[in-house]
């Protein structure tokens, strides 16, 4: 809601400033979001007529203008604006004044030819944007009277943030009674217009839409003059609200809009047959609107129909055939009452937004109509002439919203706020907002005026209160409610603890947008079970994101093309999949690529490979207290990871996750031009911790044996690990492997493992012969079913 | 006997030559060994009368104490002397970076928004989530916002393609559905946090498709607006670490009432200053509260609402809403 201050100000008395009463509404809730100053600077600026107009005789675009500024000789002006023309009133900058954007006017000489002054545009006076030519003022504008007086400036557009449920402060009408409960003031309006009827046509008016259309107000007025045209005050209302000004009729229902809040519509009368019919449309009703658009309708709109077609959407939009031309000189005006329920989200199913569809879903005062018909009408005999015919009057009363009393208690009020208001207060805050208020015996009953559509409840009175007393006089409080104490489960790990175990391990948070594009999901394999949405804001943004890791590698590439060789994120949020309900899966996933280490002086510089996030993997597993629970598997595995290099993790043989690098042919496709290795990994499982539960340290010591052996290339660690393991027990407390080789010295297909075997038994020392019998029974076990052979 | 000591002096004088322990420790050989020169006379003892023996014994006693003193000595200045070189020798350039196991870092939101729910943790309130695709009724319905209600259009809603039984799902767009689900079965007093990402169908330069959200809930027997005051001036004074002016001011949210937005006074570089807008709150309207089975008159209740993304902007000193979303290791390192 936009509006000129001064408008305003003569519709009710304010006793502050301009910051003050911009203060005073955003603090009511009433949100200023723009406050522009107009016609600030303008001393020096007058009316004035151009008298003379010849062509500069050393420029082709500039003008040398005689002008009567209502003093003495016309004044010699070189000018360069287009519509410059003998007869028309402009404003004039005289020689001393300083305008808005900084100019200051000084005698000068143009290409040769004096210049005592600057003919002006809206722009350049600070008064609008236009500056397509000189602003040009009505006929009857009183050559020399300063152009500030004559225009009512300075003034100030002010613009307001209005929030849904205040549809009443749409109109200065209701705005004024907000502004006179805040300031203690009284309003001034203008006294109801009467407007004398001299015209005899009539036309029936049906109402067939029951409680979505329960009052209908219509007017003929014949004869108005089609060229007539707005007179500058209204012009320049409109203007400060934002509105253009275009023809007589559209003018005064757009200024009996912003007065009122009523919206109003014009039609051309001699377009209609018969009785105006208000009724559901049929499903697949077409009617093509005012902006050119053809609405398909359903029995959802209210439709403005005569006896043979359809007019307008109620409430929306007129339509285009039956609209008021320039040379319409007959109008239909109606002024009707449409329910906010059978107008919320119509005009967006249509694709509009319309002044009247933004009031009517929020509602309109039912009581309106008539006021609004009558200012109308009264304004378009002053400006067109004509004969208005008699108020042709539709309407369903017991369709109407009925004003319902609701009751606040005193005690009530006191808990929510937290503050007590005195009774006299309470009393005069309501009666200066226009409630009835009588007094109860633990409180009041408020019945609000029709125009506020948000006073349902108790709660809705509260907010009144706390609204005129001022969120400022409200005493801040510590809440002293029960409290519970929240008990947080010591089995399991933070999220938090989570990320920061990751960053020590060198690795950056990442936080990708949750949705990506179908393509490139397509590029790495993710085509099913993949959640879609309806709206999404561009092709690249349009499916929920199925895994971290295409995003996350779109982050990697991003940073690679910034000159960043070595690149380590994670992220953990969630994936989702297509299901009723939609699945969301909180994961975790990691890319890394470069060198193993940061590039430093004391350590051999190596690339990363799977076996570095490997150990992330176990690092994180570990912190869990339960890594037996956990297993890779060379199989099953996802196309995007490499055949050979890559791993599915399991956690009680249930798949949670992958890892390993990046299949070389998806990174030739997304272009990275490095090695990748990623992991993913349903989050859940990695926070589960064990709880301790603590063992006698053992008392007797552990014996340490070494061996080499020899075994084919093909025998994984975790054979040779689970054959160790089966085969010494419990008195195995821990198999180390400590190196790992092949080549020179070793046959073509085998390698060479050397691993600790640490032995303690629980209940004595081991013997040298203890150890020596471990080492023989391990070895025999690694050569029957690894093909081992004991390394010299 | 003069043999002995004769050669004890010689002895002295060859351990204060010797200059390596190597050497001293062949002295101490030859001179106290089993084959030394003061055992061999130990051994002549024997020979002797008891009480020569006795007078010879404590000569060669006393030799043997005097070498084993000097020996001592001698080793002394030997290893202080080896430990000195030693430590001349291992001479660091300590000025050499230490080995690098490398410094990551959390995201800049991560770390506003933990420390956000760790100032209401303290306060009592325990984390809640829900569900990021969202029904209609969680999200809109039971939070009070009617079908078709213009105050739906304040949210930008992305919706799912396919329907599903529970009727069109959509991508929450505030944290506020958490309320209904964190109020749901169960009775007051309830105080939660609610973090999470929101989605709005809005992209530019001040406007993130996907953004997030802190939601608070405190419900019990007396809970007012001016506790949710105090509530929030506190959490913002913890926040920042200092004071602010701060105003409430009136607003509009079909699930509050009364309902206020929360600005700060926000001094800017240049030393000017203006309120910035950063909580949404509100006293749980008693439809909510209704929804969810909870007593209206009975409990009271307040909930507010705050956007991340603003709260690190300011902390941090972020100027660029888009800088969060295209993690940059140079902007991430920033906050190691």
């Amino acid at each position: 809601m936009k509006f000129s201050e001064n408008w305003l100000r003569e519709l009710v008395e304010i006793r502050a400033d301009r910051a003050a009463l911009a203060h005073a509404l955003t603090m009511a809730g009433l949100e200023v979001e723009e406050l522009t100053p107009l016609g600030d600077g303008l001393a020096g600026v007058v009316v004035a007529e151009i008298v003379g107009a010849e062509k500069h005789p050393q420029a082709d675009r500039l003008q040398v203008c005689k002008v009567n500024a209502g003093q003495g000789e016309p004044l010699q002006i070189v000018c360069g604006a287009p519509n410059a023309r003998v007869g028309i009133k402009v404003p004039l900058a005289k020689i001393g004044a300083e305008l808005p954007g900084g100019i200051s006017i000084k005698a000068a000489k143009l290409r040769g030819v004096e210049s005592s002054g600057m003919l002006c545009s809206a722009k350049e006076l600070g008064i609008d944007t236009d500056a397509s030519g000189l602003l040009e003022l009505p006929a009857d504008a009183p050559v020399g009277q300063p152009l500030a007086d004559y225009l009512g400036l300075p003034d100030a557009s002010i613009e307001l943030k209005l929030t849904p449920n205040r549809p009443d402060c749409l109109g200065l009408f209701g705005l004024a009674h907000d502004v006179a409960a805040l300031f203690g003031s009284t309003v001034k309006l203008p006294v109801q217009a009467t407007v004398p009827v001299t015209g005899p046509s009539r036309r029936g008016i049906r109402l067939e839409a029951g409680k979505d259309a329960p009052r209908y107000l219509g007017r003929i007025v014949e004869g108005i003059d089609p060229a007539a045209r707005t007179p500058l005050w209204l012009a320049e209302r409109l203007r400060r609200a934002g509105l253009r000004p275009i023809s007589a009729v559209v003018d005064v229902t757009n200024y009996v809009m912003l007065e009122l809040g009523q919206p109003l519509h014009a039609f051309d009368n001699d377009t209609l047959e018969g009785d105006i019919v208000v009724r559901h449309a049929r499903v697949g009703e077409l009617l093509k609107l005012l902006d050119g658009s053809e609405a398909k309708l359903d029995e959802g709109f209210v439709l403005i129909a005569d006896e043979h077609k359809a007019l307008a959407v109620a409430g929306v939009m007129g339509g285009y055939d039956s609209r008021v031309t320039d040379v319409t000189r007959n109008v239909f005006l109606e002024s009707a009452h449409f329910a906010p329920a059978a107008i919320m989200g119509r005009a967006r199913k249509l694709g509009l937004h319309t002044d009247a569809s933004h009031r009517f879903e929020r509602g309109v005062d039912p009581e309106l109509p008539s006021r609004a018909l009558e200012r109308a009408t009264e304004l378009l005999l002053a400006i067109a002439g004509g004969h208005a015919g008699p108020v042709l009057v539709a309407e369903s009363p017991a369709d109407l919203p009925l004003p319902v009393p609701v009751a606040l208690r005193r005690t009530r009020l006191k808990r929510v706020l937290g503050v007590d208001v005195a009774d006299a207060e309470v009393g005069r805050i309501f009666t200066a907002l226009g409630m009835r208020v009588e007094e109860t015996a633990d409180g009041w009953r408020i019945t609000a005026p029709s125009s506020r559509f948000d006073i349902e409840r108790e709660e809705d009175l509260i907010e009144e209160v706390a609204r005129i007393f001022g969120y400022d006089n409200i005493p801040t409080a510590t809440p002293a409610g029960a409290l519970t104490l929240a008990i947080e489960p010591e089995a399991r790990i933070g999220e938090l603890a989570l990320r920061e175990q990751l960053a020590a391990r060198d690795y950056y948070e990442a936080v990708n947008l949750s949705f990506v594009a179908a393509d490139l999901l397509a590029s790495w394999g993710f085509t099913e079970r993949l959640v879609h949405l309806a709206n999404p804001l561009s092709a690249d943004l349009a499916v929920m994101r199925p895994s971290l890791l295409p995003g996350l590698i779109e982050a990697l590439r991003h940073n690679r093309a910034r000159q960043q060789e070595r690149v380590r994120l994670f992220e953990l949020a969630r994936v989702f999949g297509a299901g009723d309900p939609p699945v969301e899966t909180p994961s975790l996933a990691i890319v890394a690529c470069g060198s193993a280490l940061a590039e430093q002086w004391g350590e051999p510089s190596r690339e990363l490979d799977f076996h570095d996030l490997k150990g992330d993997l176990d690092t994180l597993v570990a912190w869990g207290g339960e890594p037996q629970r956990w297993s890779v598997h060379a199989d099953g595995l996802p196309g995007w990871l490499h055949p050979g290099r890559g791993a599915r993790v399991a956690r009680d043989g249930v798949t949670v996750g992958y890892l390993g690098a990046l299949h070389p042919q998806l990174a030739r496709a997304l272009d990275l031009g490095a090695d990748v290795h990623v992991l993913e990994l349903a989050l859940e499982p990695l926070l589960v911790r064990r709880l301790p539960q603590a063992r006698a340290v053992p008392r007797f010591p552990a014996v340490r044996r070494d061996i080499a052996v020899d075994l084919p290339e093909s025998v994984s660690w975790s054979q040779i690990e689970q054959t160790v393991r089966r085969t010494l027990g419990e008195g195995l407390k821990e198999l180390r492997l400590f190196d790992r080789y092949s080549g020179k010295g070793v046959e073509a297909g085998r390698k060479s493992l050397a691993m600790g075997l640490i032995l303690q038994d629980a209940s004595r020392t081991l013997t040298d012969d203890d150890a020596d019998r471990c080492v023989r029974e391990a070895i025999a076990a690694l050569e029957q079913s690894c093909k081992a052979k004991l390394r010299g | 006997m003069d043999d002995l000591d004769s050669r004890a002096a010689q002895a002295l004088a060859d351990i204060e030559k010797a200059d390596t322990l190597e050497a001293l420790e062949a002295l101490r050989v030859g001179l106290l060994g089993k084959s030394g020169i003061v055992t061999a006379a130990l051994k002549t003892l024997g020979a002797l009368a008891p009480d020569e023996r006795k007078a010879r014994g404590a000569e060669v006693n006393k030799v043997k104490d005097r070498l084993a003193d000097a020996l001592a000595a001698r080793k002394r200045v030997l290893e202080q002397a080896e430990l000195d070189r030693r430590l001349a020798s291992e001479r660091l350039d300590i000025s050499l970076p230490g080995r690098d196991g490398g410094r990551g870092g959390i995201h800049p939101i991560t770390r506003a928004l933990e420390r956000i729910a760790s100032i209401f943790a303290r306060l009592g309130y325990q984390r809640a989530d829900g569900p990021e695709i969202e029904d209609d009724w969680h999200n809109f319905e039971a939070l009070n916002f009617p079908p078709h209600h213009p105050a739906r259009a304040m949210h930008d809603t992305f919706y799912i393609a396919d329907e599903g039984s529970g009727g069109r799902r959509l991508l929450r767009t505030h944290t506020s559905p958490v309320q209904i689900r964190a109020m749901a079965g169960r009775q007051p007093p309830i105080r939660i946090i609610a973090p999470g990402k929101v989605y709005r169908s809005d992209s530019d330069q001040t406007h993130s498709p996907m953004f997030h959200q802190v939601e608070g809930l405190l419900v019990d027997e007396t809970s007012s607006f001016a506790d949710l005051k105090g509530t929030l001036a506190e959490f913002v004074r913890a926040f920042f670490e200092r004071d602010f002016e701060m105003r409430f001011r009136p607003s509009y949210f079909p699930f509050t009432e009364p309902s206020a937005e929360v600005d700060i006074r926000w001094e800017t570089e240049d030393g000017q200053s203006r309120w910035l807008e950063v909580l949404g709150c509100g006293m749980v309207h008693p439809n909510v509260l209704k929804n969810c089975g909870i007593d209206p008159e009975r409990y009271t209740g307040f909930a507010f609402g705050l956007g991340v993304e603003r709260f690190a902007m300011l902390r941090y000193g972020v100027s660029d809403l888009r800088a969060f979303f295209e993690n940059d290791l140079r902007f991430l390192k920033q906050f190691a």
